[in-house]
């Protein structure tokens, strides 16, 4: 395999992969956060300022 | 009688008369060694890594010493560690217990900015194969840019124990990948200015309101962990070892183990491991053109990744109508939580009412999540390819 052919593949799979695996993590993390929402207890935490 | 007192005396002084002989490359790497002292303890540029290093590195280049001979303290310390990838893996474990996900469960799309802060990854790797790098050391190169020196030795290492890189160039990558790390709050100003404009720097950035329940906490490094199971196996080292970190904390039923990762074992390997590292920079084996090239080729790689989250900063503030930080792009490098108070303090030269901190430490435990992620992918990439 050519140079070429191997930088492009890395940068096209990896790069694109990187972004398309992180995209799905995050919706992931947005419905995780919908079906287990805070409760205003003491064992949530807050993702705002005056968090420990 | 007398043969034998010259013989033993010619014994000693054997380093000495090495060093006058042709130890030239050897006295150039203990004066190297003198500047990672002096930026470690003088000026406090990441000491924990660099003061190990910079020892281990006086070590192999006073000659005749067989430490990293077969036996040797150094060659055991590496075999030990580096040769099977387990001192990277036990220090990120310790990474992993120590950062908080928090605001990237309370914001996930700002894992974004951790996908676009690993452009200097894939950059670097295409300006690496074109100067001449062979494929395995092009990429070795290129995982400066995922600005973690842990992932950086695990995948050098991966290629050195194959003899595709010289194992000399193990610790010029982990050597730049730390320095450059610790230089981000020099590297990173200038092109957050040259890339943003004043208005596009003060846009004010409203508290983030979520709260995270725990289960959802508790869940987030399970998932992650089978999602780079499942996509990306060959990075499931380097993920899962994070993750477990991350997930003995936020179970808060291991406090014991939670507080010995952080402290006991990430300590113990990040001595063992700078040591190691530091021994593998013999001068004779270190001082080759590649070398300054992997310097110059890892600047390149942070300014790029820099330049990537800035710009997909810049993509969100206009397609959100100027509701997006651009800079927050600046924190979605691995460098935490470095990057994120770096945003916070350019955030408020430009704007004194702007709070940036909490959505910076998304974007960077965002970074921290894509660099190892980059490094995953890349790597089962490479054994799709048949290269690993």
């Amino acid at each position: 395999m050519s140079t070429t052919t191997f930088g492009l593949t890395l940068l096209i799979v990896g790069m694109g992969g990187t972004l398309v695996t992180l995209a799905v993590i995050a919706g992931c993390l947005r419905l995780l956060t919908k079906l287990f929402p805070a409760e205003n207890s003491d064992s949530d935490r807050s993702g705002g300022p005056g968090h420990a | 009688m007398l043969d034998a007192i010259l013989s033993g005396l010619g014994g000693l002084g054997a380093g000495a008369q090495y060093l006058l002989a042709q130890g030239g490359p050897n006295v150039i790497m203990l004066a190297v060694a003198g500047v990672m002292f002096y930026l470690a303890i003088a000026k406090d540029v990441e000491p924990l890594l660099l003061l190990p290093i910079a020892f281990g590195c006086v070590l192999a280049n006073l000659p005749l010493s067989e430490l990293m001979g077969e036996g040797g303290v150094l060659r055991t310390l590496y075999n030990f560690g580096i040769g099977n990838e387990l001192f990277p893996l036990l220090i990120f474990v310790g990474i992993g217990s120590m950062t908080d996900f928090t605001p990237l469960l309370a914001n996930p799309r700002l894992l974004l900015f951790g996908a676009a802060g690993q452009l200097g990854i894939f950059f670097t790797l295409i300006l690496a194969l074109a100067l001449g790098f062979s494929k395995e050391e092009a990429v070795s190169v290129a995982m400066i840019g995922a600005c973690d020196g842990p992932t950086v030795i695990y995948v050098s290492n991966l290629f050195a124990d194959l003899q595709k890189i010289p194992t000399a160039m193990v610790g010029a990558l982990a050597v730049a990948a730390y320095s450059y790390m610790a230089l981000v709050p020099i590297l990173q100003p200038p092109i957050m200015r040259l890339l943003t404009t004043e208005k596009e720097r003060s846009v004010k950035m409203p508290s983030p309101k979520g709260k995270v329940s725990r289960t959802a906490l508790v869940v987030f490094p399970l998932l992650v962990t089978a999602v780079t199971g499942l996509i990306a196996p060959q990075g499931l080292p380097l993920m899962g070892m994070i993750m477990l970190g991350n997930f003995m904390k936020v179970s808060g039923v291991v406090t014991r183990l939670t507080k010995a990762s952080e402290n006991e074992i990430a300590n113990i390997s990040t001595l063992f491991l700078g040591l190691a590292i530091g021994g593998t920079m013999n001068g004779h084996e270190f001082l080759k053109w590649h070398t300054l090239l992997v310097f110059g080729l890892g600047l390149v790689a942070i300014i790029v990744d820099t330049a990537g989250g800035i710009l997909l900063g810049k993509v969100w503030y206009w397609l959100s109508g100027g509701k997006v930080n651009p800079l927050l792009g600046a924190a979605g490098i691995s460098a935490y939580p470095m990057a994120a108070r770096l945003v916070q303090t350019e955030g408020q030269r430009w704007n004194k009412h702007n709070f940036l901190l909490m959505h910076a430490m998304a974007a960077n435990t965002g970074g921290q999540v894509g660099s190892v992620m980059a490094a995953a992918i890349m790597l089962s990439v490479l054994k799709g390819l048949g290269i690993l």
